[in-house]
């Protein structure tokens, strides 16, 4: 069972502005019907570009259809201009907030709007940009602007998000290479802060874990972490990894390589 | 919350019965020894294990008590039947597209250990194939694991037939049998087919949560799956859930005694329930083979709306079900049984499933079908699929008013009768 704030609830109980409007002035679609919802909502604009009415139509869940009935709420009476500002976060706000794995409704939300707002630009709905997620037809595009706009930083809110790798999770890899080099960006941007010791020690766990140890457990080995201090990094090579006269090659060449390219600092693996 | 609790949700879990209550509250408080100990507080314990092993063995028609042992839940049966494969030279498994995750996730984990498994199609009622099941047993077949009932549309597998082929093909194959949805709804009786072992679950036949069995015919080699004392002849150690063993063996008798009245009383209010939705709401179809079901469950697809906004809907009323859409799943996937048998996406999302008990009531079913249509006419209302929606309508219209020759029954996307 979801928490679902009371505003959600509101909502979807009673949704406001159900419904076609058959002069529209922009139609903007989100989702399909296999990934489990889909939108629709249509715009009337007045020639000072107000939007004097908006409704919605969706096939989807509590949370979908509180997400579709708020941004109406939020978009009635503005202009055009301020209208192309809202948020998927801004969404989620007027809900008093949506549980993690239902965020991807209220990014629905503002992919219809920006659908809308394309047609009513009479602009063709430009390149679609790669397919990143097949199961649900999520776009590298549409990723890349969640992760900036959401601060994101797991592959998990990724998902949370935009749903991309829930299903056949086949793309996971795709979303952590896409949000590394999000994250890159903003690291350039932002002065970036120094990671506390047990940041650090978690965050090379993770390493370790999903881009190391599987590896070496093909050969009969595997690998522990040890210490952390500053940029050196103390491992311990296990089972076959130990005995091997190359464990040496594997620790520099292998696992260091991994780790300073995950990582983007020069970091040293020492054998403890 | 509503006030009321209108219950259509007994494939999840069930209302203990006040027998079972009754019969486990002395293990709680006077008699709380360890059957396991040498004295005679706990010792005497011991005596009312058996009988509940007794109970339980008589409810699934097991030759013997002795083989029958008491687990944690039907997952700890599953996993037991299925982790304790003992033939290295054996690697091949044969379970089915539509079985509960307590055997499929332990399936994948065993492909990674060596293993080979063979996932049975179904088709569009649900069904099995026999024919190709049997070609896919071969001579390093270890294990075929089946479901009596599927806990989601209620669909039975000829398990018995397939117990027999098995054995004809290879009689080294062991065949185990997710038996949780099948127990208390339908007769079993394990000792006249060649089942080898089957799992039941307390809290699905009004035991509490904690409890299950597994059934191990006499001579069925399997090693432990949880190891430590020597409870239950060494077959499953860990001290035994005195509480909820009782509990289970009450419950079981209770089930014997009640099957009648689930093959007549409960299957004739499901009947009424699914007639009286089909009648009246002109978007559902029936989810699976409406002949080979267990007679409390029905699995219903509202075509073009969501099935947890349905749920919530519901639930504001006090009603009580469950959806097989991606949105109540957790793992943004929908129900993988319907996606097996080729359910359309239009209509997989927005199933429910009710399922009853011997605790439902005419007025539930009533209640309902009085309220279900207004609910989903509103749902309609929101739907983007506008379009889609009236030709369903006029199609339903043309085949209620023709005969089955036309319209939607034509289109084989239809469940009247
Ligand atoms: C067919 C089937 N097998 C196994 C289980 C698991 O039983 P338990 O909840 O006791 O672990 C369930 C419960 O949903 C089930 O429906």
């Amino acid at each position: 069972m979801w928490e679902y704030t009371d505003k959600v609830k509101e909502h979807y109980k009673n949704p406001k502005n159900v419904g076609a409007i058959e002069d529209a002035d922009a139609i903007g679609e989100a989702g399909s019907l296999s990934c489990g919802d889909a939108l629709k909502i249509y715009l009337k604009i007045d020639a000072d570009g107000i939007v004097t009415d908006a409704k919605f139509q969706t096939f989807g869940c509590g949370s979908a259809v509180a997400s579709a009935s708020a941004l109406m709420e939020i978009i009635i009476d503005k202009h055009i201009d301020e209208v192309a500002k809202v948020t998927n976060q801004d969404i989620a706000d007027a809900l008093g907030g949506l549980p993690a794995q239902k965020m991807h409704c209220s990014v629905m939300g503002k992919e219809a709007l920006e659908d809308a707002l394309a047609y009513y630009r009479g602009e063709s709905i430009e390149n679609k940009s790669r397919i990143v997620c097949q199961c649900f037809g999520v776009t590298e595009d549409l990723v890349r602007e969640v992760v900036q706009h959401n601060k994101l930083k797991t592959v998990k809110e990724i998902t949370n998000y935009t749903k991309a790798g829930g299903a056949c999770e086949k793309c996971k890899d795709d979303l952590q290479k896409i949000l590394d080099e999000e994250l890159q960006k903003q690291g350039e941007t932002s002065p970036k802060k120094p990671l506390t010791k047990t940041q650090m020690i978690v965050k090379v766990n993770n390493i370790l874990e999903n881009h190391i140890a599987e590896a070496l457990r093909q050969d009969g080995g595997d690998i522990e972490l040890i210490d952390i201090d500053g940029n050196n990094i103390y491992v311990s090579l296990q089972g076959a990894c130990k005995s091997c006269p190359s464990s040496n090659l594997t620790l520099k060449n292998f696992v260091e390589n991994v780790l300073r390219e995950h990582l983007g600092e020069e970091v040293n693996v020492i054998e403890a | 919350m509503s006030e009321k609790t209108i219950y259509f949700d007994n494939n999840a879990t069930t209302r203990v019965c006040d027998e079972a209550v009754e019969a486990m509250l002395p293990f709680l408080t006077e008699k709380y020894g360890n059957p396991s100990s040498m004295h005679e507080f706990g010792g005497q314990v011991g005596s009312y294990i058996k009988k509940a092993r007794q109970q339980v063995a008589d409810l699934i028609g097991a030759a013997s008590p002795d083989e029958i042992i008491f687990t944690s839940c039907g997952t700890e049966s599953s996993n037991t039947a299925l982790r304790g494969l003992t033939n290295p030279h054996k690697k091949h498994i044969i379970t089915t597209k539509v079985e509960h995750p307590c055997v499929l996730n332990v399936t994948k984990q065993l492909e990674k250990k060596g293993y080979e498994t063979t996932y049975l199609n179904v088709n569009s009622e649900g069904e099995i194939e026999l024919e190709e099941f049997k070609n896919s047993i071969r001579p390093d077949t270890a294990i075929v694991a089946i479901m009596w009932a599927n806990n989601e549309t209620g669909v039975i597998f000829p398990v018995e037939k397939m117990a027999e082929i098995t054995k004809e093909k290879n009689p080294e194959t062991l065949f185990f049998v997710d038996g949780v949805q099948a127990a208390g709804k339908i007769p079993i009786n394990v000792k006249n087919t060649k089942i080898d072992m089957l799992g039941i679950s307390g809290h699905k036949i009004h035991a509490p949560k904690g409890v299950g069995a597994l059934y191990i015919r006499k001579g069925t080699p399997i090693t432990p799956f949880m190891l430590g004392g020597h409870q239950e002849r060494g077959k499953r150690a860990g001290t035994e859930n005195v509480p909820g063993i009782i509990a289970m063996g009450v419950a079981a008798e209770e089930a014997s005694n009640y099957l009648d009245d689930e093959a007549t009383r409960v299957k004739q209010l499901r009947d009424k329930l699914e007639k009286g939705i089909l009648e009246r709401i002109f978007n559902a179809r029936v989810n699976g083979s409406r002949i080979n079901r267990v007679p409390n469950t029905t699995n219903i697809s509202f075509e073009y709306i969501e099935g947890e906004l349905i749920l919530l809907h519901l639930s504001d009323l006090g009603i009580c079900a469950s959806s097989g859409s991606a949105c109540t799943s957790g793992n943004l996937e929908p129900s993988h049984v319907l996606r097996a048998m080729g359910v359309p996406f239009t209509a997989v999302h927005g199933s429910i499933r009710f399922s009853l008990s011997r605790y439902t009531t005419e007025e539930d079913v009533n209640y309902v079908l009085e309220k279900l249509p207004e609910v989903i006419n509103k749902l309609n209302t929101i739907s983007p699929f506008q379009k889609e929606l009236k030709e369903l309508k006029e199609m339903k219209r043309v085949c209620l008013s023709t005969g089955k020759e036309k319209g939607c029954c034509k289109s084989g996307n239809c469940h009247h009768n």
